[in-house]
């Protein structure tokens, strides 16, 4: 178990490196930079001073040696101000972050309770019209762009029904916990069926894998009922590559958070990410795809210690690959 | 009478015939593919050119000179989403069978060589899996190209090719731990051996014995990766970084839609629908391809 957890935090630690460095090359170039973007707030300011301006900042300087820089102030705790938000980074990121997991932990909730009954229901009547059904239902909700998803349900409950909100956030404090709940009900559904199809369906490939085995055989064999050799016998089992996928797709979670709070105006992560990657927002963007980064690592791991611990037969010899 | 051969593609097909989800969407996909393929045809027939504007008749309701009416620019809806379908379906192949290649390529070199090939190989790309995808993809498509050293050039095939590039890049993982799993597999059967007794090279073996054999696997991700493909580049396009209008894709016609849904709703749906049916049919193709070049999987 610690090795495997050494060798992780090993991983990550190195994948986070890289791709700080990659990002910040990746933001180099993009259009403009920070000068370009004083030219355009002052127009009086002359090529030459532009160019003063570039040596006094080191925007000359080779990329390795401005990354240097960089990351010897970050590791020193200094992250720089967000230029979009006129305050340091992470007293933008909190926040945010904050509200992107109140909106990922309900919406995963959500889809786990709808996924995992529906997969087992299809799993123990293979190929019926109950298992089709079902099927269809989780490629339909694989296959939706999820930012339609999100358009349709505005159109239906904002515009036509005027029963809910379009978007944006309730302020605290004012108005009822349902006047604030009111902004989470449209994010929450949409981001929901963009998830739930696929748990569905690992849920059923993996507990129609296990009810091939013997010991299900077995189990049946001794006069079990149908229900208690599922939930008994089958469910463990079945569960261990599921929480392993879903723990791993974490990293598609936040992906659907990013387009799910850009249509709803919904202050997270996400959004925030977006924004400052169009705004020229250099450190928070750098800051907030590392941020982005730790937490799919942390999936991945999670996924990791999970799976040792969910089944005794795997010993921490042999890591999972 | 003399009794059908079974040939193992006769059988193949005949399983594939079996899983009627695959072959009803089969017959989407293609018929989409048809009337993409002859969006000038509907463009003379109609008489409303892909960019023609016409700011007199914007919001046109559904009629005999506009099936699916006019969007804000007085354009035709219908011939922008034929259009568009060429754009975004194109994308989704030519990104999904690059990412393929990658993959197979890496999956190989991984999975044949093993050692410390296959130890670099696999940590870089489970790397590349705990990558925040989206995000990242944003990123890569902001890039300015000039800085790159690329300049000239026309920007609207520029678009194109940039955004099956960068799917490609990200896209290929699924593939490389496939071929790699298979291959490490392979290379201890008897006649892989027997090629390498024969004094066949690493190149041989890996493209004569081993590819062909890791054909199945390698059919069924793709087709379910073009499904993923086309889902990201209307997300990238919609965004407004990936396909660059006036060529329409079926995500940046969808850009629009948001600021006008107040005023025309409908604009809102039909491209959507459209991305929506063919990311599933390739999503029932892929699955109804799985059962039938599995030789195990046996159903009744």
């Amino acid at each position: 178990m610690i090795r495997i957890l050494v060798e992780r935090l090993i991983q990550s630690i190195s994948i986070l490196f890289i791709m700080s460095f990659v990002v910040y090359g990746l933001m180099g170039l993009m259009p403009g930079d920070p000068i370009d973007l004083l030219i355009s707030a002052d127009p009086k300011i002359t090529s030459a001073d532009a160019e003063r301006l570039r040596e006094l900042y080191g925007l000359h300087r080779p990329l390795s040696e401005r990354y240097g820089n960089w990351l010897q102030a970050a590791l020193g705790g200094d992250l720089g101000y967000s230029r979009l938000h006129a305050k340091p980074v992470f007293e933008v990121l909190w926040p945010a972050l904050g509200n992107t997991i109140v909106l990922l932990g309900l919406a995963f909730c959500l889809s786990l309770v709808i996924a995992l009954p529906a997969g087992i229901i299809a799993a123990s009547r293979p190929y019926s019209k109950t298992d089709y059904a079902i099927n269809f239902a989780a490629f339909a909700g694989i296959s939706t762009p999820p930012f339609w998803l999100a358009l349709l349900l505005i159109i239906v409950f904002a515009v036509l029904w005027g029963i809910l909100p379009a978007g944006g956030m309730g302020t605290l404090g004012q108005g009822g916990l349902w006047e604030n709940l009111r902004f989470l009900v449209l994010p929450v559904i949409s981001l929901t069926i963009a998830n739930v199809g696929g748990q569905t369906r690992y849920m059923r490939a993996a507990m129609i894998e296990t009810l091939r085995q013997d010991y299900i055989r077995t189990a049946r064999a001794k006069g079990l009922s149908k229900s208690r050799v599922i939930l008994g016998h089958g469910l463990r089992n079945a569960l261990i590559p599921v929480v392993t996928i879903i723990a791993l797709d974490f990293g598609a979670l936040f992906s659907g958070a990013l387009i799910t709070e850009t249509i709803f105006a919904y202050p997270g992560m996400g959004r925030l990410i977006f924004d400052a990657i169009m705004g020229n927002d250099y450190n928070l963007a750098l800051l907030a795809l590392l941020l982005a980064t730790l937490v799919t690592l942390l999936g991945n791991t999670l996924a990791d210690i999970a799976y040792v611990k969910l089944d005794p037969r795997i010993t921490d010899k042999a890591g999972p690959t | 009478m003399i009794p059908a051969l079974v040939t193992p593609s006769g059988l193949i097909l005949r399983r594939f015939a079996r899983h009627h989800m695959a072959v009803g969407a089969s017959v989407v996909l293609v018929s989409l593919i048809i009337l993409a393929l002859c969006a000038p045809v509907f463009e003379d027939w109609i008489g409303s050119g892909v960019d023609a504007i016409n700011l007199l008749d914007r919001f046109a309701s559904p009629s005999w000179s506009h099936p699916l009416g006019t969007d804000e620019l007085g354009r035709d809806v219908f011939v922008r989403l034929l259009y568009g379908g060429r754009v975004s379906l194109f994308v989704g192949v030519t990104a999904a069978l690059s990412a393929a290649a990658i993959g197979v390529v890496i999956g190989l070199l991984a999975g044949y060589f093993g050692g410390w090939t296959d130890k670099i190989l696999m940590r870089f790309t489970d790397g590349v899996i705990s990558l925040p995808l989206l995000p990242l993809l944003i990123v890569l498509a902001a890039v300015d190209p000039a800085k790159l050293g690329f300049s000239g050039g026309d920007e609207t095939t520029m678009g194109l090719y940039r955004i099956v590039l960068i799917v490609a890049l990200v896209g290929w993982t699924t593939v490389a731990r496939l071929v790699r799993s298979t291959t490490l597999s392979l290379k201890q059967r008897p006649f892989v051996l027997a090629a390498h007794a024969q004094g066949a090279g690493p190149l041989r073996i890996m493209a004569v014995h081993i590819l062909p054999n890791l054909s199945s696997p390698i059919i069924v991700a793709t087709t379910l990766s073009a499904g993923n493909v086309i889902l990201l580049e209307s997300v990238l396009s919609f965004l407004g970084l990936g396909i660059q209008p006036p060529l329409p894709s079926w995500g940046n016609l969808l850009t629009n839609a948001q600021e006008l849904i107040w005023n025309a709703p409908s604009l809102a749906f039909y491209p959507g629908v459209l991305i929506f049916l063919s990311v599933i049919a390739l999503n029932f193709i892929g699955d109804g391809l799985q059962d039938a070049l599995d030789p195990r999987a046996v159903r009744e």
